[in-house]
């Protein structure tokens, strides 16, 4: 609670947490309710300018009302960028506890692994998935929570390895723990704010990555609207309509801005050597 | 050396895993070549022909073989050979690269530099607050705005495709290249700003900083003498792993102004299944960023003498 209201108290934190929760607002209620059905085409209502007939950002090529699709979009970016952060915070962890609390045999190799799979570009993962498995919300919520989840690992090994050789843990040890108790009690409480930064940077990652999936193809579905998508869909009428390329692009950079301003607010409330 | 050999194991590790993730995975890849109707005759013919019928180490030690040598297979669909496409590919990818890269840095090191000097003034968080902004720009989304300006509007440069000829016509190379250069190198300059800064910062409050003050140095020449070359270390890293980002940052870029790159062949290969190509694809990706990695600590054993006098990875 104190680190929310610690956040919420500088501009650009609460910045990060509003337009966060508006999104998530957005995505919750498009799922019962859009002003417009995003799906619906209608010829006689194509290229309407914003704030007409109740289209808030106008309507496309054939009648698409761009609001409509802009909230199910947020749905999918979200829902991407949530299960992504999940997912990489178990794969982070498990590779992290293993590489840093593991025996010679299984840290020495999960190191190796680690500095393997860094060198696999997240986008390329994915898009590898993709093509053996077919595009869906779940190749492309694994293949970056993956991706990602590396670079956790590697922060998450640094972070374990120095509570590992903490006081209070060797007390714990001679006090008789076992690695389980030790993992619990102090563990894992104690690298919970390196974490939960590392997550909201993730997050900010997996929304630019979800775009360019999503633009290069590789989304849920070509039917449902995603940010991406959009972008791709009115790149050809860049001249006619710019400003419909501009709503989904705008979109995606508030929301990346917010995941890492809220990240720096996160890191700045839970570390007392930057508190000023 | 020692680096050296770990290169060639993460290697060896890299090639493994691209080999597993396209062949062990999916079930069976001639089923998925020929489709869901296909004979059985014909997922035999192409069985054989990709050698799927022999065990699988054979499989990979003749891949990775070929691959060593230069020599990545040949395509599925139409029987072209990998690398001398990629060889034809790279022309454009890598220019786009080299240029976006250059360009980060030329943005990135002055105006890191003058961020931090200026920490806590008007005009150092203004850089900051830009950089915020531009990190958070999707490079796809600042490509087609500046195709909406620079083509659409002014006419000035191309908003797609790239000269047939290939770089026989240079100038029309040249320009097709720039706002896809502008857009990448933007948005990676902005990451890169954040890493100078908080670099510099460090250096800026350091124990020898203070001492080249107090020996009368200003505040310019202790950061150009000593500061510099000290917060260069952790940028070089930055700046290695911005490789890679570029790299991948290239495959949507080149989509987005329709350039013939690595990257648009990697979408197109993705989207035909051609499982063969794309194994290659992502491999000689992998293999470039793993040598970028290397690349970077030999870079810091030059600009540190500390890391030289020492045992190779005994001091960070």
């Amino acid at each position: 609670m104190t680190v929310l209201l610690s956040v919420l108290r500088r501009p650009a934190g609460a910045f990060g947490l509003i337009w966060i929760g508006l999104l998530a607002v957005a995505a919750i209620v498009s799922t019962f309710w859009t002003p417009f059905d995003p799906l619906r085409t209608d010829p006689g209502k194509a290229w309407l300018l914003p704030f007409t007939d109740g289209h808030v950002l106008g309507t496309d090529r054939i009648g698409h009302d761009q609001f409509s699709q802009l909230l199910v979009g947020a749905r999918e970016t979200m829902v991407v960028a949530v299960c992504a952060a999940l997912v990489a915070a178990v794969v982070g962890l498990l590779l992290g506890l293993l590489a840093a609390l593991g025996p010679g045999w299984v840290s020495g190799p999960a190191v190796g692994l680690i500095d393997v799979l860094i060198a696999f570009p997240t986008l390329l993962l994915a898009m590898v998935l993709a093509a053996v498995y077919g595009s869906s919300l779940g190749t492309v919520v694994v293949a970056i929570g993956t991706g990602f989840g590396v670079a956790v690992a590697r922060v998450a090994r640094a972070e374990i390895a120095s509570v590992r050789g903490s006081d209070y843990v060797l007390a714990a040890r001679v006090g008789g723990a076992g690695t389980a108790r030790i993992i619990r009690r102090h563990v894992l409480p104690n690298i919970a704010p390196t974490l939960i930064v590392q997550l909201s940077l993730v997050m900010a990652l997996a929304v630019l990555v979800e775009a360019a999936l999503t633009y290069l193809g590789y989304g849920s579905s070509p039917s449902s609207p995603s940010w991406g998508g959009m972008l791709h869909e009115q790149q050809a009428h860049i001249a006619a309509r710019p400003l419909l390329v501009i709503w989904p692009g705008l979109a995606v950079a508030l929301t990346v801005l917010a995941f890492n301003l809220l990240g720096d607010a996160l890191r700045e409330a839970t570390d007392p050597r930057l508190a000023r | 050396m020692r680096r050296v050999a770990l290169f060639a194991a993460a290697l060896l590790t890299a090639s493994v895993l691209v080999f597993a993730l396209l062949r062990l995975l999916p079930g069976d890849v001639a089923a998925t070549i020929a489709g869901i109707d296909a004979t059985p005759a014909r997922l035999a013919a192409i069985r054989a022909e990709l050698g799927l019928d022999r065990p699988l180490v054979q499989q990979y030690w003749a891949w990775l073989t070929g691959a060593l040598g230069g020599d990545l297979g040949t395509s599925q669909l139409n029987g072209a050979s990998v690398s001398a496409e990629l060889g034809r590919k790279l022309t454009v990818t890598a220019p786009l690269v080299l240029g976006a890269a250059v360009l980060a840095v030329l943005i990135a090191v002055p105006f890191g530099v003058w961020a931090a000097v200026g920490n806590r003034t008007a005009l150092g968080t203004g850089i900051s607050a830009v950089s915020q902004v531009g990190i958070a720009v999707p490079a796809l989304w600042l490509g087609l705005v500046l195709a909406l300006v620079f083509s659409v509007q002014l006419r000035w440069l191309p908003a797609q495709g790239f000269p047939p000829v290939g770089w026989d016509d240079p100038v029309g190379a040249v320009r097709s290249l720039v706002l896809p250069c502008v857009a990448l190198g933007l948005t990676e300059g902005a990451v890169l700003l954040r890493f100078v800064r908080s670099a510099v910062l460090g250096v800026l409050h350091s124990d020898f900083l203070r001492t080249a003050r107090a020996k009368g140095l200003t505040r310019g020449q202790a950061l150009r003498a000593h500061g510099l070359r000290n917060a260069a270390l952790p940028v070089v890293s930055v700046l290695g792993v911005q490789l890679a980002t570029l790299i991948v940052g290239a495959v949507v870029v080149e989509r987005v102004f329709t350039l013939p790159g690595v990257g648009s062949m990697l979408v197109a290969d993705v989207g035909n299944r051609d499982l063969v190509k794309v194994q290659g694809e992502v491999f000689l990706v992998v293999a470039a960023v793993l040598l970028i990695s290397l690349l970077v600590d030999v870079a810091h054993r030059l600009i540190d003498p500390r890391l030289r006098a020492t045992r190779s990875g005994a001091v960070r």
